[in-house]
């Protein structure tokens, strides 16, 4: 699937056609540079990878710098694979090459549907309630003393006479890979590399997010 | 960096021909009412009794009493469904938020106009 590296910058409320205000979050997207294309004949599958963000030459390892001068671009922070990447430009659907910068304007379109995905904001160790949607206890009274939030029980009896393996618990939350789908793109900036999604968007702002075509 | 982006994007949604008022005043707002394949101008007046927000999603409320009933209606301030604002009158309150007069009615909901120092 065709996409680019971005970066949430923040939300705001947009006014659409007919004047009613969306809440949108405006994604600084690009520009990428291409820094592998990989083939069916040569890796067994068809994919190019992305780099996106800035990054100080003395930060840069050995190894991605050899990696990067292959494609004759700059050390960047981020590099991410896409599969089957296809971009449209007038003449029509376009393969990436090696070294190439990519911009939103070359990808996406007003109207068009996205996914994105990114890193979701980290909670700390959180109860059942906020980390599985657990109703807790509805009563303040009737015997409550400090377990409002309780996961009540979690198992049965001496048989089995253990806690099943899976069992909903507290604990880390946050901080996952999370893909929000379908998000309406609302505008495009292409001289700011801005792209505007309905809605909102995995992670915190300057956030580093994969925004995929839809499909 | 961030700040100067959404400050960019949300620069394009800002309309400029909204007059100043503030809590407490009087206004009247014009409302692009579309019924169907119509449009027509709806007022609405009342007292602002709140302004919140930032940019691009700024809002006001406005209350009046219309046949008894308390009505109160949120406008995004740069929407373009707002044909005009007017200013009816100024008030004097001391406070940013007038919820107090949800709670008052008649005499008691009344709000002192502001006085201009007009002698000098």
């Amino acid at each position: 699937m065709s996409g680019i590296l971005g970066r949430k910058v923040g939300m705001t409320t947009i006014f659409d056609d007919d004047g009613r205000s969306v809440v949108c979050t405006v994604i600084e997207a690009g520009p990428c540079a291409v820094t592998q294309v990989k083939t069916e004949e040569t890796d067994g599958y068809s994919a190019v990878q992305l780099a996106f963000g800035n990054k100080k030459a003395k930060r840069t390892t050995k190894a991605l710098k050899g990696h990067f001068e292959k494609a004759g671009v700059e050390q960047r922070r981020h590099v991410v694979e896409f599969r089957d990447f296809v971009f449209h430009k007038a003449a029509g659907d376009v393969q990436a090459e090696l070294g190439q910068q990519i911009a939103v304007g070359d990808l996406f379109e007003v109207g068009e549907f996205v996914d994105v995905a990114g890193t979701s904001k980290g909670k700390g160790f959180q109860g059942v309630v906020k980390r599985h949607g657990f109703a807790g206890v509805n009563d303040a009274t009737h015997g409550q003393h400090n377990r409002q939030r309780a996961p009540g029980s979690i198992g049965q009896a001496s048989y089995p006479g253990k806690v099943m393996k899976g069992q909903k618990m507290g604990g880390r939350t946050g901080g996952n890979r999370v893909t929000v789908q379908n998000l309406n793109v609302v505008r495009i900036l292409a001289d700011q590399n801005l792209l505007i999604v309905r809605g909102a968007v995995p992670g915190p702002t300057n956030g580093v997010l994969e925004i995929h075509k839809a499909d | 960096m961030s700040t100067d982006l959404m400050n960019l994007v949300e620069a394009t949604q800002l309309r400029n021909d909204i007059p100043e008022f503030a809590a407490g005043d009087s206004i009247s707002v014009h409302v692009r009412v579309i019924e169907g394949e119509k449009e027509r101008i709806q007022k609405f007046d009342g007292v602002v009794i709140s302004i919140k927000g930032t940019g691009s999603s700024k809002t006001f409320m406005v209350r009046k009493v219309s046949n008894g009933v308390g009505v109160e209606r949120i406008f995004p301030l740069h929407s373009p469904r707002i044909a005009k604002i007017e200013r009816v009158r100024e008030g004097r309150v001391r406070r940013a938020k007038l919820f107090y007069l949800r709670g008052r009615r008649g005499k008691a909901a009344r709000i002192q106009e502001k006085r201009r120092d007009t002698a000098k």
